[in-house]
């Protein structure tokens, strides 16, 4: 388990993490989700000890990362897939790592399998793809047989194969009972294989729930209709006592209903309909719409249309710089 | 914004703890010595060492023939002088070779990022920066020692000279080799500090070079004693000390030379120690 405390780290003026507290429970893969800049790789990176904080602390099982004996043996991360020397063979990037823990040198050989790289071994891992270097990254959080593994966005640059891969290896991870923290910013990414969800912007924490109550909260589910007998038909709806949403550009929006019962509402009150449909905001709308506030790089959106799509989100105030840094 | 919204998973499931992974592997205390056995295999295992130590091996041994050889051809005989101190071109030359691999010992983790790896394998800095020295500074120490008495022999066949005594044997292959392990370990420590290969390996060429260029073109009368003390303790004079021919007759003699490398060395080791403990990787 890892138990994060009142986190906080502060580059010059700039906090990247903001007094971030939550616990990572074992034998679940836990998502840490957040948009571009809100500090995940910072945290995971105090979570190691490799930057240190301004303020608060981590403890795995209990303990400050450097009183952990052999650390590798507590828990593997992969940070970038780049944290290796490229003139070094893969084997020997891994057999240096275990030399230093002493982890048995048949392990490295048994890690290299797991990931596939067995053919390539020998060979530089300058010269590796994007898919390799992450296999290989892998190897490297695998080798000391960890119960905690950390990844920090590891289908970046992957091809759908390794996607799957990835996914199916942090599943069977977890169901040994290993605790999983892994790092994302593609929502739709996360509700394949997360259980357990911690999204924070600007470095605060902004959720830390469940993924099938995020889901159940955040994914709303809708009936869009329109009709040029507006009034008529809110008045039906009212009675039958429907919530209704009125959105902008005139469309009439029920929450909790089907199509079929709003249908029927009409043609009993004689409305004519120009547009009923179902409708459902996706998880990544939900998700926007939470860190949208703090967003660090906003991107004008030139044409003008709401990049969300979700109906029923105005979508975040893409390009206000105004209120950048004070939201959250 | 409002409050995070928070919902915990519960930790215990039918009175079982959901995470329960205990890997076969045994978990004991990590020692400098496997640290060690790890940074050997760091260095043997990338070709800039085979290279900056060939390199190195090939100029104290090559120039040091050629010197010995164009002094054979020379009318002035060595007289009652030992043919030993002739070493010293090749070792002057050599000494950017162990700067060189000195500085990327640890620099070249920060350029590729292993420095992390390392640093979360072996989350103690004092250790990684022990156990790199420790094998940098014996490998530099066996192999320059070697060719040097390597290349003392071959100067003394080839030339005749005075018989070079006991003592000036092992200064000049013992003593070179402690002074050039320890100027690479200098240099592994300035890497450290700065964590750019070019930058710290320009650096530790300017403390070779720069002294003794400045001196010389001090000519006013009021800087002579900074001149005079540039030019007793820049590094070819230290090292021509080693060879009992120093350049300008006062200044450090004997075994100083290795006193004073080990001493600057400890003390830029310290702040990289410190600065390694302090800073973000």
């Amino acid at each position: 388990m890892i138990e994060v405390e009142g986190l906080t780290k502060r580059f010059g003026k700039k906090i990247a993490v903001d007094h971030l507290s939550f616990q990572v429970r074992p034998g679940v893969v836990t998502g840490f989700l957040g948009p571009n800049g809100a500090g995940k790789s910072t945290t995971m990176r105090m979570m190691l000890d490799l930057d240190i904080p301004t303020g608060g602390s981590v403890r795995i099982d209990g303990k400050h990362y450097r009183e952990l004996e052999e650390p590798v043996k507590y828990i593997g991360a992969l940070l970038d897939a780049k944290a290796m020397h490229g003139g070094r063979s893969a084997y020997n990037n891994l057999l240096c790592l275990a030399q230093s823990n002493r982890i048995p040198v048949s392990r490295v050989n048994e890690v290299l399998d797991t990931v596939g790289l067995t053919a390539v071994a020998k060979q530089k891992s300058k010269g590796f793809s994007l898919g390799m270097g992450q296999r290989l990254g892998i190897a490297a959080a695998l080798l000391g047989d960890p119960e905690i593994l950390m990844f920090d966005e590891p289908v970046n640059g992957l091809d759908p194969e390794g996607i799957h891969w990835i996914r199916n290896l942090m599943k069977t991870l977890a169901g040994q009972g290993r605790t999983i923290f892994v790092s994302s910013h593609l929502m739709s990414e996360m509700a394949l294989t997360a259980e357990h969800l911690i999204v924070i912007g600007q470095g605060k924490l902004l959720a830390n729930t469940s993924m099938a109550d995020f889901i159940q909260q955040n994914s709303r589910s809708f009936v869009r209709l329109r009709s040029p007998q507006r009034e008529q038909m809110l008045d039906a709806l009212s009675e039958g006592g429907f919530t209704v949403v009125e959105a902008d550009d005139g469309t009439l929006e029920i929450d909790g209903s089907s199509s079929e019962e709003i249908g029927e509402l009409a043609a009993r009150h004689n409305v004519v309909l120009h547009e009923l449909s179902s409708q459902r905001a996706s998880l990544e709308d939900a998700f926007m719409q939470m860190t949208a506030e703090s967003v660090e790089y906003h991107a004008h959106s030139g044409g003008g249309t709401a990049p969300t799509g979700g109906p029923a989100a105005p979508g975040p105030q893409w390009g206000q710089h105004g209120d950048k840094g004070k939201g959250a | 914004m409002t409050a995070p919204y928070e919902q915990q998973a519960p930790i215990w499931q039918g009175g079982q703890p959901l995470g329960s992974y205990v890997s076969p592997i045994p978990v004991r205390r990590a020692t400098l010595g496997d640290a060690v056995a790890s940074e050997w295999t760091k260095i043997r295992s990338v070709r800039s060492t085979m290279w900056t130590l060939g390199v190195m091996v090939v100029l104290m041994v090559g120039v040091g023939v050629l010197v010995a050889w164009g002094v054979s051809l020379s009318e002035a005989a060595l007289g009652a002088d030992s043919a030993l101190p002739l070493g010293f071109f090749g070792v002057l030359l050599g000494s950017i070779c162990v700067i060189t691999l000195g500085v990327l010992t640890i620099a070249s983790e920060y350029g590729t990022g292993m420095i992390r790896t390392t640093l979360t394998a072996c989350p103690s800095r004092g250790r990684v920066l022990a156990a790199k020295s420790i094998v940098f500074f014996l490998l530099v120490l066996t192999i320059t020692t070697v060719t040097a008495a390597l290349v003392g022999a071959i100067q003394v066949a080839m030339l005749d000279g005075r018989a070079a005594t006991g003592q000036e044997w092992v200064r000049a292959t013992l003593g070179v080799g402690l002074f050039m392990a320890l100027l690479g370990l200098l240099s592994l420590a300035v890497g450290s500090l700065i964590r750019h290969s070019a930058g710290a390996i320009t650096l530790m060429i300017g403390v070779v070079l720069l002294p003794l260029v400045m001196a010389m073109f001090m000519f006013s009368s009021s800087l002579v004693d900074v001149q005079e003390a540039l030019f007793e303790y820049s590094i070819p004079s230290q090292i021509s000390v080693l060879y009992d021919v120093s350049m300008t007759g006062s200044g450090p003699n004997g075994w100083d030379p290795v006193f004073i490398a080990a001493a600057a060395t400890a003390a830029v080791m310290g702040f990289a120690f410190f600065a390694l403990n302090r800073r973000d990787v």
